[in-house]
């Protein structure tokens, strides 16, 4: 059921203004999310340089491209700009920004001034990163780790410690917008259980952003006034302690991992139902997963910790939690599939890239239970097994996820339609290239090779240079879509208001919409994912 | 997969994984038994991996879209199925993580009779001390076939112990001991890496263990000592220290009697209990106020930055060999 009317639509958010100022001071959470995806592009861009340059420095055992002390600010700065900047806020401000008003039957977020001011938030601690970088950048690793940090390292930390602590508040501001938004805007029939699960987990999402991110950004802070007026925190030679540092760090950053995958999560929902034409096989089962990886996700920092000198029964407490968060995981991957039997599956963009997160987050997930056990855990932990993994899980899911969203919304974004036969071919090249950069850095990790090496034995070339060449081939899957994307926002085909014969509220109005989203509020009457009655039946 | 649990239990056959790079040597006899772990999980997520990707092909090509308006068929999930693919998981992981932990209190968990070396770890390098006053830098000699159990202090930042053929990590932190042991199965000379990033030659700060038959070992033990034992070097320390003046052997001193201290429990002015190990030798030196013994005034001077983490080490040899002295007295 391609939307019969193909046509841009005289008023809507893109031409409600122009120039810059309409831009910078708008409160329309759709211009906003399109400020988000400019500002995180860039940083995905200026991340993925340093991965070009770190693989390109690893094609061979000696260090031979660059200094060490060049290395060790690459990996640092490449961590930094891709979690704190890219990964963190990737689909919850661009299309999470974008999509929770539209999805729910609302105007706008609740708060769409704080949302503008989540925005500059972001970009004055991006700005801080950047010249943290241009100073001469950091070396400390993305991790920060005491008394490396605070005493040892001579480089730029503070100024980045602070572009981490500033951006922390706009994740902050953006979960509370959202949780309010979720609980007060809904239109009227738009029960909790009629929620897309995109917007179930941007719901457990924006849980972890609040809880979250405050603890993470004391952390910062402590580095910070120790490294500046000796405050004894983490250094033992001012009576501190440095692996308090590690809890405290990973008591966020675990559950950050969370923040990144679980709105990818979501967007594979509705991609999956949407290309299958089909409810999400167990809806509830789905949704409460979501809530129950945010919740568990808080009480798992310790597995980070295993050789860290914790007592053997505090690893036990944290390997056997682990294990538990995995499993609402793995109900997820079989819901998903189990959508698939008897669908109308689709072969277009979107939903290989669902595929493809589907298959690599397995791949992710289970590698995960190689670290939860802590037996094994002590041998691979702080190797390039790590480096896979938690590659699989953010870039393998997360951004697969993003990606296929991106493809999925953007003519809802953009009014356009993008060169499908391109985009199959990069999701192609996209997921061929990733497996061939990380699969074998989990081979190399168990061999033994540790991660943040600038050198390396030469009996680890041969994985080493397949990786490289991987990344390469990854590198060139990246640019693709950003160059047709560009291209179709003048170019590409009209989209109509719904190209994809989807159900959801944000196919029922123009593409794009308009400021206000509905020209009137829906009153929403069908059950979410509903595809036996047509989309003009789902609202009243 | 039989492969891997065969070769946890049959040396022999790990031959046939040497001089592949897809497997590191097993050097160790922990090394068998995490090897099995790891392929009983390779053949878990192959499995799970396999059957993931079967069903989305299988599905993606039986029912895709034949008709542009075609849907799927009205189906909203099924009870049994959620609970089957919640509670089959749960028991395989729960399976994973008593293995793991059985794994990991091994790996916890010295043999009594170890051999014991010190290491201290600083920006950029390896130092080994033995007991018997050898002092290495990233190179470690142990025998084959005893328990090596390493005591771990750092001078500056985290460091991190890790050598692949042993399949041990640890790592090394400043302000206290971390331990790990190991038992190796094989001479030769194996990687020992740094795992934890410690600055500027991070990638450099690797060594190599030197595994001996215990004959070549004795050899290399008596070989060119200049400095005595750890346990003489900590002595003339502690003459030089004046720490004898009231820690005297005849109960006269204004500190506690050391000789037959260590390793035994003594109570403190809090009430509590403590067991006199590394740790409370080396706190007791640095930080003396904050555990003080029963009975005794909290009047030690500290010696934070008068010794080196090395001197404490020989500290505490001279405190542990005042234990051992005092029980072959007994005897």
């Amino acid at each position: 059921m391609p939307s019969s009317t193909v046509f841009m639509p005289p008023r809507h958010y893109l031409n409600d203004g122009y120039g810059i100022k309409s831009w910078l001071l708008t409160r329309d959470h759709k211009r906003i999310g399109l400020l988000y995806l400019a500002a995180i592009t860039l940083f995905f861009f200026v991340g993925g340089a340093f991965a070009v340059l770190i693989r390109l420095e690893l094609a061979t055992p000696a260090g031979d491209l660059v200094s060490d002390e060049t290395y060790n600010k690459l990996f640092t700065m490449h961590g930094v700009m891709m979690v704190f900047f890219f990964l963190i806020p990737s689909i919850p401000a661009t299309l999470g920004n974008f999509l929770v008003p539209i999805m729910i039957g609302a105007k706008d977020l609740a708060f769409p001034k704080l949302n503008l001011a989540s925005w500059y938030i972001y970009i004055i601690g991006g700005a801080f990163t950047l010249y943290a970088l241009v100073a001469g950048g950091v070396d400390t690793g993305w991790t920060f780790y005491t008394p490396f940090s605070t005493v040892s390292s001579t480089t730029n930390v503070i100024p980045t410690a602070l572009g981490v602590f500033i951006t922390g508040f706009s994740s902050i501001l953006t979960g509370l917008n959202f949780i309010v938004t979720i609980h007060r805007m809904r239109a009227p029939g738009m029960t909790w259980f009629r929620m897309p699960l995109f917007i179930w987990s941007m719901y457990a999402t924006s849980l972890i952003f609040v809880l979250g991110t405050p603890v993470i950004a004391i952390t910062i802070a402590l580095v910070a006034v120790e490294r500046l007026f000796h405050f004894g925190f983490f250094d033992p030679r001012l009576g501190g302690d440095p692996v308090l540092f590690q809890h405290l760090f990973w008591f966020y950053s675990h559950p950050a991992v969370y923040i990144m995958v679980l709105p990818s999560m979501g967007v594979v929902s509705e991609l999956v139902a949407a290309f299958c034409r089909k409810q999400v096989f167990g809806y509830s089962f789905v949704a409460f997963a979501s809530l129950a990886i945010a919740v568990l996700g808080f009480l798992v920092w310790g597995h980070h910790m295993f050789v860290a000198g914790q007592s053997v029964y505090s690893a036990l407490v944290f390997s056997i939690l682990s294990f538990l968060v995995a499993i609402p995981s793995a109900v997820k991957v079989f819901n998903w599939t189990a959508t698939m039997y008897r669908g109308s599956i689709s072969w277009q963009t979107p939903m290989l890239y669902a595929i493809g997160f589907i298959g690599l987050f397995t791949i992710g997930g289970l590698t995960g239970l190689f670290l939860a056990a802590v037996g094994l855990d002590v041998h691979v932990t702080d190797t390039y097994f790590i480096i896979a993994h938690f590659h699989y899980i953010m870039v393998g899911g997360t951004l697969m996820g993003y990606l296929g969203g991106l493809h999925y919304w953007w003519p809802k974004i953009s009014g356009r339609l993008y060169p499908e036969f391109l985009a199959k071919l990069s999701a192609g090249i996209i997921f061929l290239g990733f497996n061939l950069t990380f699969f074998p850095q989990f081979v190399l990790g168990y061999l033994g090779m540790p991660r943040r090496y600038h050198a390396y034995p030469p009996e680890f070339q041969v994985l080493n240079v397949l990786s490289s060449a991987g990344a390469s081939i990854l590198g060139v899957g990246y640019l693709i879509p950003m160059i047709y994307l560009m291209w179709s926002l003048r170019y590409g085909r009209l989209a109509g208001s719904n190209p994809w014969g989807a159900v959801g509220l944000e196919w029922t109005t123009t593409s794009p919409p308009p400021t206000e989203n509905f020209a009137e509020t829906p009153v929403i009457t069908s059950e979410v994912y509903d595809y036996s009655a047509p989309l003009e039946d789902h609202v009243a | 997969m039989p492969i891997g649990l065969s070769l946890s239990k049959d040396g022999a056959e790990s031959d046939m994984w040497s001089g592949t790079p897809l497997f590191p040597e097993q050097a160790s006899t922990m090394a068998g038994r995490v090897d099995a772990l790891y392929f009983f999980l390779i053949a878990i997520s192959t499995f799970f991996s396999l059957l993931i990707a079967g069903l989305i092909v299988f599905f993606a090509i039986k029912y895709r879209r034949r008709a542009p308006e075609s849907v799927g068929a009205v189906i909203h999930g099924g009870l049994l199925l959620e609970l089957a693919w919640t509670i089959i998981p749960f028991v395989i992981s729960m399976v994973i993580f008593v293995w793991g932990a059985s794994v990991f209190f091994a790996m916890s968990r010295p043999p009594d009779e170890t051999i014991d070396i010190y290491v201290v770890g600083k920006q950029w390098m390896w130092k080994f001390q033995h007991l018997d006053g050898q002092r290495e830098i990233n190179e470690l000699h142990v025998p084959v076939g005893r328990p090596v159990r390493l005591i771990m202090a750092s001078e500056d930042v985290i460091h991190d112990v890790f050598v692949p053929a042993f399949r041990v990590k640890a790592d090394v932190i400043p302000g206290r001991y971390t331990h790990i042991w190991f038992q190796p199965t094989k001479p030769g000379r194996y990687q020992l890496f740094c795992a934890e990033y410690c600055g500027t030659r991070h990638s450099g700060m690797t060594g190599q263990v030197v595994v001996m038959e215990p004959s070549e070992y004795q050899t290399w033990l008596s070989g060119g000592v200049p400095e005595g034992s750890l346990a003489s070097a900590g002595a003339k320390l502690f003459q030089d220290l004046a720490c004898n003046t009231c820690h005297r052997p005849d109960a006269q001193g204004r500190g506690p009697v050391l000789e037959g201290l260590f390793g035994k429990t003594v109570t403190l002015q809090s009430g509590e209990t403590i067991t006199v190990d590394e740790a409370y030798v080396r706190e007791s030196i640095l930080n003396p106020a904050a555990k003080v013994a029963a009975g005794f005034q909290p009047i030690m001077p500290t010696s934070q930055g008068l010794v080196t983490e090395e001197q404490l080490l020989e500290l505490i040899e001279y405190v542990k060999s005042l234990s051992v002295l005092a029980q072959v007295q007994a005897r």
